[in-house]
């Protein structure tokens, strides 16, 4: 990234008074100081204004007592939304704990296996352009039409899932039609859709490292595994906590998928019920929009502990 | 640096064909198959009558039927909301152009890490949060389920996205040039639109790409935003899921006519979505 901060001006070069002529010579950044800013204020504006805005509204609405129609009036009732959230062990503790191994479990997943991906696409091989044309259709397909898909094939009767479970002998499963197998189901199919970006992102960042410090250890003797634990990995950990951190901050704001293949609440029995749904849910579904905003608050809060904590992991492990 | 994949210069190690390299072919085949053959099955379902979609020994080997698109888009609603999702994918991705490029541009030349950051906080932050006091505001101006409202929210989105890609594509462009620009008598908007514009221009298209892709998939803001006249692909797709669960068929047809556009972007511009979708990620 370039970083030529804005020098100090040069004392008055442009104050001057008399003939001067029409275009003085100023260095790049004194003459763009002013366009940048003009270039600057839109989208600032726009960030300002559609972005920050809700954000401090947000944590205004998580204060009151905001219920039912959206003109009707609201007091403020201090920390209770809070609390009432944060005693809720019936819905609020659940969402939060599902929000949790949901991330955790499908974003170990998407690492490892994304990680072995790209050692394997390292080297260049004929038709890899097919091969990342494949990677990233799963990536930008609407998550709403792979929620349809996999619906098809996991379909507990007639899809094509346990027709090959069958095959080799293995008993039939529910998939997305339990309470207990839909979370962990719905894992996989975000390990199917989002490894690719593991993958993608790994790749990129493997074709930027040098490649002297391997070919050193290859002529020391040192094997394969060798090489990529201790030179390849650690050469890698800062686009891997990258990495990491997009995808785990993805990965607990799922909802597409979820919502499109268990309907409102997570189904039944509240399954997949993740915080992002459970949100939805209650500003949409219930139109308590108090107790609605302060989840979205902890949620957000938690988000950014979880970005904090892996940058800071991610930091010290280059360092 | 935007993260472009460049072939490893020693391309003669592709000609030596050990046992190694058969086993790596293989596994990167199947892997390569395990990503396809989902998507492949929604494909071939859309043309199978629903009796042979609800029969898993009907492989992909059975004659195709039109008949599921033909009722799908007799039933009216698919082609409407498929307009509505040009629509706004097209608009919402133009006017964050507008509004992003520039910016990036002089982020990207100045190096303000601290509007950059807020990017990154557009980013972090859960869509519902912005959307829930949207909604209480647009409701309270009956704006909801306006193209405007649709637009605007999509916008949170495509905003933050182009600015991010295109910050790291303007500083990957050498400032020489501009000031080359310059000092030849270019004002400095001349410098930009003249020489970093067009620079940029492979940047700006993956950027805006990807945007209309996301806009084209996003489910949750139409969900809350659209009403009948306005739904755009995803909430239609999800009402069929509803109401029509048991017609597999036209589901299927329905999800392939959404999918189709973007398969087609990602064979087309692949070289340039990898690149959007990995960049700024290779800074750590």
């Amino acid at each position: 990234m370039s970083t030529t901060e804005v020098s100090p001006a040069r004392p008055a070069a442009a104050s001057g008074g008399g003939p001067a002529p029409a275009r003085r010579p100023r260095t790049f950044e004194q003459a763009n100081r002013r366009l940048k800013w003009a270039m600057l204020t839109p989208a600032l504006l726009f960030v300002g204004l559609m972005i920050v805005f809700p954000l401090v509204y947000t944590v205004d609405l998580s204060l009151t007592d905001a219920f039912g129609a959206v003109n009707a009036g609201k007091g403020y009732v201090g920390l209770q939304n809070f609390a009432d959230a944060l005693g809720d062990t019936r819905r609020f503790w659940p969402a939060a704990r599902r929000t949790l191994v949901f991330t955790v479990g499908a974003v170990i997943l998407e690492t490892v296996l994304g990680l072995a991906l790209a050692m394997l696409m390292r080297k260049p091989f004929r038709g890899m352009r097919w091969v990342r044309t494949v990677l990233i259709i799963p990536l930008l397909t609407t998550p709403v039409a792979i929620g349809i898909l996999w619906l098809l094939i996991l379909d507990p009767t007639n899809g094509i899932a346990n027709h090959l479970l069958a095959g080799i002998g293995l008993p039939r499963q529910e998939f997305l039609g339990s309470v207990g197998q839909s979370l962990p189901t719905l894992m996989l199919i975000d390990v199917w859709q989002w490894t690719p970006m593991m993958t993608l992102l790994l790749l990129a960042g493997l074709t930027t490292l040098p490649e002297e410090p391997e070919e050193a250890a290859r002529v020391d003797g040192a094997n394969g595994w060798q090489r990529f634990r201790h030179i390849v990995l650690p050469m890698l950990g800062p686009t891997l906590a990258t990495a990491l951190v997009l995808r785990a901050v993805d990965a607990l704001k799922t909802f597409d998928i979820l919502y499109a293949t268990k309907g409102a609440g997570g189904g039944s029995d509240f399954e997949v019920e993740t915080l992002n749904v459970y949100a939805y849910g209650l500003t949409f579904d219930y139109q308590e929009y108090g107790l609605a905003a302060a989840v979205l608050v902890l949620f957000t809060l938690f988000i950014i502990g979880v970005v904090v904590l892996l940058r800071r992991r991610g930091g010290r492990k280059t360092a | 640096m935007s993260a472009t994949v460049s072939p490893v210069p020693a391309a003669a190690r592709l000609r030596r064909r050990t046992a190694g390299s058969w086993l790596r072919g293989i596994t990167i085949g199947v892997v390569t198959l395990v990503f396809a053959l989902p998507l492949v099955w929604m494909f071939a379902a859309a043309f199978k009558t629903n009796v042979q979609v609800t029969d898993p020994s009907v492989g992909l080997w059975f004659s195709p039927t039109l008949e599921n698109f033909r009722n799908i888009v007799e039933a009216g609603q698919i082609l409407r909301s498929m307009g509505n999702s040009l629509l706004v994918g097209v608009v919402s991705t133009v006017l964050s152009a507008v509004i992003a490029v520039p910016a990036a541009w002089a982020v990207g030349r100045f190096g303000m890490h601290r509007t950059g950051s807020l990017i990154l906080v557009a980013r972090i932050v859960p869509a519902i949060s912005l959307l829930v006091p949207w909604y209480y505001l647009f409701a309270q101006m009956g704006l909801v389920g306006s193209y405007t409202v649709l637009i605007l929210s999509q916008m949170f989105v495509s905003v933050p996205l182009i600015m991010w890609i295109m910050i790291s594509f303007f500083a990957g462009l050498p400032v020489e040039l501009e000031e080359a620009a310059r000092t030849d008598g270019l004002s400095a908007f001349g410098a930009f639109r003249r020489i970093a514009l067009p620079l940029a221009a492979p940047g700006t298209a993956t950027a805006s790409l990807l945007a209309f892709v996301f806009s084209w998939n996003n489910f949750m803001f139409a969900l809350i935003f659209a009403d009948d006249r306005t739904q755009t692909v995803p909430v239609t797709l999800f009402n069929f899921i509803s109401y029509a669960s048991t017609d597999w068929g036209g589901l299927m047809a329905a999800a392939t006519l959404i999918t189709v556009p973007v398969v087609l972007a990602a064979v087309l511009g692949q070289k340039y979505l990898v690149a959007g979708l990995t960049s700024g990620a290779t800074k750590g």
